[in-house]
């Protein structure tokens, strides 16, 4: 192992996030918050929605824009960086071997996917005003939780990135990403499903659901949600899986 | 130190088409094969490499020439580390390119066919970075990325993103960047594909002053003068095979009757006709028209005197001589039957 080179490669990517720091932020982050404004403040304040709403969603909104970021991070610039122009090739010819390359990126985006997550804390609890009831009692199960969604959320985006092509974009946001937010349990507890017996079970399957209701049971455990050492349990599986998964697609498109 | 290369009986063939269109690797459907007839899918299967061994010495500017999809941008795939061969074996020094690709690729430098620039940064940061990536010191490679942004001249746009360049830019920050770590080796893929005459003439030149420190070249090219003027070694590749080797000299050489020399005389009687037939080393005599006439011989210019001599003892007068030396687009139409453009 390289440590010089891991090194360089990682700055370069943190060089390259700074420059785009801007946009990505807005990428990432508008949309969760526009969401966070409209249903937290907007709803609960004309009295649509009960003010503990705020509690629920604050944890799910998170989780969404980890994942996003972390996803994106990753996904979209592999994606172009694998195409055409190769533009790859630098680094992988870099004297390291090429799966600390994918290792390196997999750190990259859980990196991003920490900053957006802590980034959204203050903007959305600011953006619901008053009446947000955020627990800090359990920092070291927040940050296992925390650091389990963010792995997922890159190794997903190492996963997906080595797997879509730069034309099929727009298909994984509405084939993949947007079905996953919408049963990841970020806007509702998992519980509430309790009456949609089969879908209850169904979302299981979606590794955002463990990130919205670990994240709740970290940040507010007076709202119902999955046992954090299920929740645990799950996200370290499914970030094994993908890491297997994203290593070797990626060695798949780094050699021919 | 020199670093030299070695092949033994490459072969690589492509199950699923490469991604090499980037590298514009154009391969050649050499032999399509499927299991059997009755099979319904035809299982894509083309052999981009069948069997090369080669040696190329430390220190030698190397050429792989041959027409597109010969294999010789596999041949460099392979040697970088970038294409997994489906056997035989190949060495950088004492590495084995596929076991040691880590050791390997600290002696290399590759110009890939297309720029692959690293499209997020500016000309200068890419140098700065691959220099990291090698493990080169915040100083060191300050100077070195300034020192290479000079000679390549490229100073004025060294801060601009490299996105906006033109072609024969970003293929001069490609050489800069394979040359920042001070390779030991140096690959070059159709490295004067699309580069302008002048910019061409600068490439050569940087290629042979690179090459005076002691370092090895290998560049593909399937330009018949840039390998006559660049390489001290040659491998003609076709169909995934080698054809010929040696230096360019040995190759033009090895075409029996290799040199042209168109003659013209005030006119060709057959005396003359059989008399330039029994001159040393020639090996055809054919009469165009009326005054002129192509002899084919094994040598040029010493048999000029002959052929005065033949002219003044049939009566003819010699007008005019034009000697067309061997060519390796000669060479390679006698070896393939076709030229390397087809």
């Amino acid at each position: 192992m390289n440590w010089k080179t891991f090194y360089a490669l990682l700055s370069r990517d943190g060089h390259v996030a700074r420059r785009n720091l801007l946009p990505m932020l807005l990428q990432n982050l508008l949309q969760p918050l526009l969401l966070t404004f409209v249903f937290g403040r907007v709803l609960t304040t004309g009295g649509m929605m009960k003010g503990s709403f705020k509690d629920v969603l604050l944890p799910g909104v998170m989780a969404i824009s980890m994942v996003l970021s972390g996803v994106q991070g990753v996904a979209m610039p592999l994606i172009t960086e694998f195409q055409f122009t190769r533009e790859i090739e630098d680094r992988l010819l870099a004297p390291i071997a090429n799966g600390w390359l994918a290792v390196e990126k997999i750190v990259a985006g859980m990196i991003q996917a920490m900053v957006a997550g802590l980034v959204v804390i203050p903007a959305a609890w600011l953006t619901m005003g008053s009446g947000v009831h955020m627990s800090f009692h359990q920092p070291v199960e927040f940050l296992v939780v925390a650091l389990l969604v963010a792995l997922f959320a890159s190794a997903g985006g190492l996963a997906l990135g080595c797997s879509v092509g730069q034309t099929q974009i727009g298909l994984m946001f509405s084939l993949v990403l947007a079905p996953m937010m919408m049963f990841g349990c970020a806007y509702y507890p998992w519980s509430l499903l309790a009456a949609f017996p089969v879908l209850q079970y169904a979302v299981l399957v979606n590794p955002l659901v463990y990130a919205s209701e670990g994240l709740r049971g970290a940040l507010a455990p007076q709202v119902p949600h999955i046992a954090l050492w299920i929740v645990t349990a799950a996200l370290a599986a499914i970030d094994l899986v993908l890491i297997v998964v994203g290593l070797q697609k990626f060695h798949k498109k780094a050699v021919s | 130190m020199g670093i030299s290369i070695r092949i033994e009986n490459l072969r690589k063939i492509y199950d699923s088409p490469p991604p090499s269109a980037a590298r514009g690797a154009g391969f050649s459907f050499v032999s399509q094969r499927s299991a059997g007839p009755k099979e319904k899918k035809k299982k894509f299967e083309v052999v981009a490499l069948d069997g090369i061994s080669m040696e190329i010495r430390s220190g030698e500017i190397f050429g792989l020439l041959g027409p597109n999809g010969a294999g010789k941008s596999t041949t460099i795939g392979i040697l970088t580390t970038r294409t997994e061969p489906s056997g035989g074996r190949a060495f950088i020094g004492e590495y084995d390119v596929w076991q040691e690709q880590v050791k390997a690729k600290r002696l290399i430098g590759v110009v890939p066919q297309r720029p692959n620039l690293d499209f997020a940064l500016t000309a200068r940061e890419i140098l700065l970075f691959h220099g990291a990536y090698f493990g080169q010191g915040r100083k060191e490679r300050e100077e070195r990325a300034q020192k290479l942004l000079e000679q390549f001249k490229l100073t004025d746009r060294a801060d601009h993103m490299v996105r906006g360049f033109s072609g024969g830019m970003m293929q001069r920050v490609s050489i800069a960047r394979a040359m920042m770590h001070d390779p030991e080796v140096l690959f070059l893929d159709e490295p004067s594909a699309g580069l302008d005459p002048q910019t061409r003439l600068l490439l050569w030149e940087i290629i042979r002053e690179y090459n005076g420190l002691g370092k090895t070249i290998v560049l593909t090219t399937h330009y018949m003068d840039e390998a006559d003027a660049l390489c001290q070694r040659i491998a003609i590749i076709d169909h995934g095979r080698i054809i010929a080797q040696g230096t360019p000299a040995e190759l033009k050489s090895s075409i029996p009757g290799g040199y042209l020399l168109r003659l013209r005389f005030d006119r060709v009687p057959d005396e003359l006709v059989a008399g330039l037939k029994e001159l040393p080393g020639v090996t055809e005599a054919r009469q165009k028209d009326a005054a002129s006439l192509d002899l084919y011989a094994d040598r040029g210019g010493p048999l000029i005197a002959g052929i005065v001599n033949a002219a003044q003892a049939a009566g003819a007068e010699l007008h005019d001589v034009h000697i067309a030396e061997p060519s390796l687009e000669n060479l390679f139409l006698h070896h393939t039957g076709r030229s390397l453009r087809d």
